[in-house]
């Protein structure tokens, strides 16, 4: 392992953070619920009744902060390499694990391991683990 | 429009904010950062660190509680089996997002910025939700 100095940003990583963690507080103290991304997304598509509205405005939160921080600044880069065969092939795996394993990197990554729940510790080990290793294939294995 | 839309919405772009701002939206920072045996970029290990710390203190305050303080009921998971759905479905996620350098949240800000690709890795991800959970109606029917 070579540690990538020049790349590394830990005062974005840690205030970008710092955010995650606010909006995750807010939406718990305030509105009683979890801010998990894959849950909230998989709660528009199931339709609960009563429980649609603020999860859609959660995601159009989500969808506008592109628009809203090109009115002050240029956006930070956001290079996506893979090709549409692979994008579309991670895709399918995200949706279906993050339902199967009834969270993602912020259900489970953030709030989970927030309150302490082992669920998520052994969820976030495994999500974690499998990413590790998954690139490690792709890069050093197959070197794509 | 109900207040808690209001700030569901407002959490929803704070979310995002820091999804933006942390570098968790670029999936070359994220592969750089799975990429142990690499040239290792460890950035996106203390935006979890720094989520942690800002959340930590709200579910401690909520455990026990059962309103908010917007007097919404309190919605905590409330199970602590470790089972096999759990640990297989985040393996698969795990393999998903080190193909792509996406996760859900990042998708959907991605999708935001116009990325042609963000879109396309999010339509297949709402794919395979549908699909998933269509599934899973099915199969407990």
């Amino acid at each position: 392992m070579t540690i990538d100095w020049n790349a590394f940003t830990p005062l974005t990583a840690l205030a970008g953070g710092a955010l995650i963690g606010l909006a995750s507080a807010l939406l718990l103290v305030l509105n009683g619920r979890i801010a998990g991304i894959s849950g909230i997304l998989g709660g528009i598509l199931a339709h609960k009744p009563g429980e649609t509205a603020w999860r859609l405005a959660f995601a159009l939160g989500l969808l506008a902060v592109p628009g809203l921080w090109l009115l002050f600044s240029q956006l930070p880069p956001i290079e996506i390499k893979a090709g549409y065969p692979v994008l579309i092939a991670a895709g399918l795996l995200v949706g279906i694990g993050t339902r199967y394993g009834s969270g993602c990197t912020s259900g489970h990554g953030v709030c989970g391991l927030s309150r302490l729940s082992p669920r998520s510790l052994a969820a976030t080990l495994s999500f974690m683990g499998a990413g590790f290793a998954t690139v490690f294939v792709v890069r050093h294995l197959l070197g794509a | 429009m109900n207040k808690t839309t209001v700030t569901a919405f407002v959490a929803g772009l704070l979310f995002g904010l820091g999804l933006l701002l942390s570098g968790m939206a670029n999936p070359e920072k994220v592969l750089a950062f799975l990429d142990l045996a690499g040239n290792w970029d460890p950035s996106l290990g203390l935006v979890m660190v720094g989520a942690i710390l800002v959340a930590l203190p709200a579910f401690t305050w909520a455990k026990g509680r059962q309103r908010s303080l917007m007097n919404e009921a309190l919605e905590l998971p409330t199970r602590s089996d470790i089972d096999r759905p759990l640990v297989v479905g985040s393996l698969l996620f795990g393999a998903g997002w080190g193909l792509a350098g996406f996760c859900p949240g990042p998708a959907v800000v991605a999708t935001g910025a116009g990325e042609l690709k963000a879109v396309i890795f999010t339509v297949a991800m709402l794919t395979g939700m549908t699909a998933f959970q269509r599934f899973r109606r099915l199969a407990t029917a």
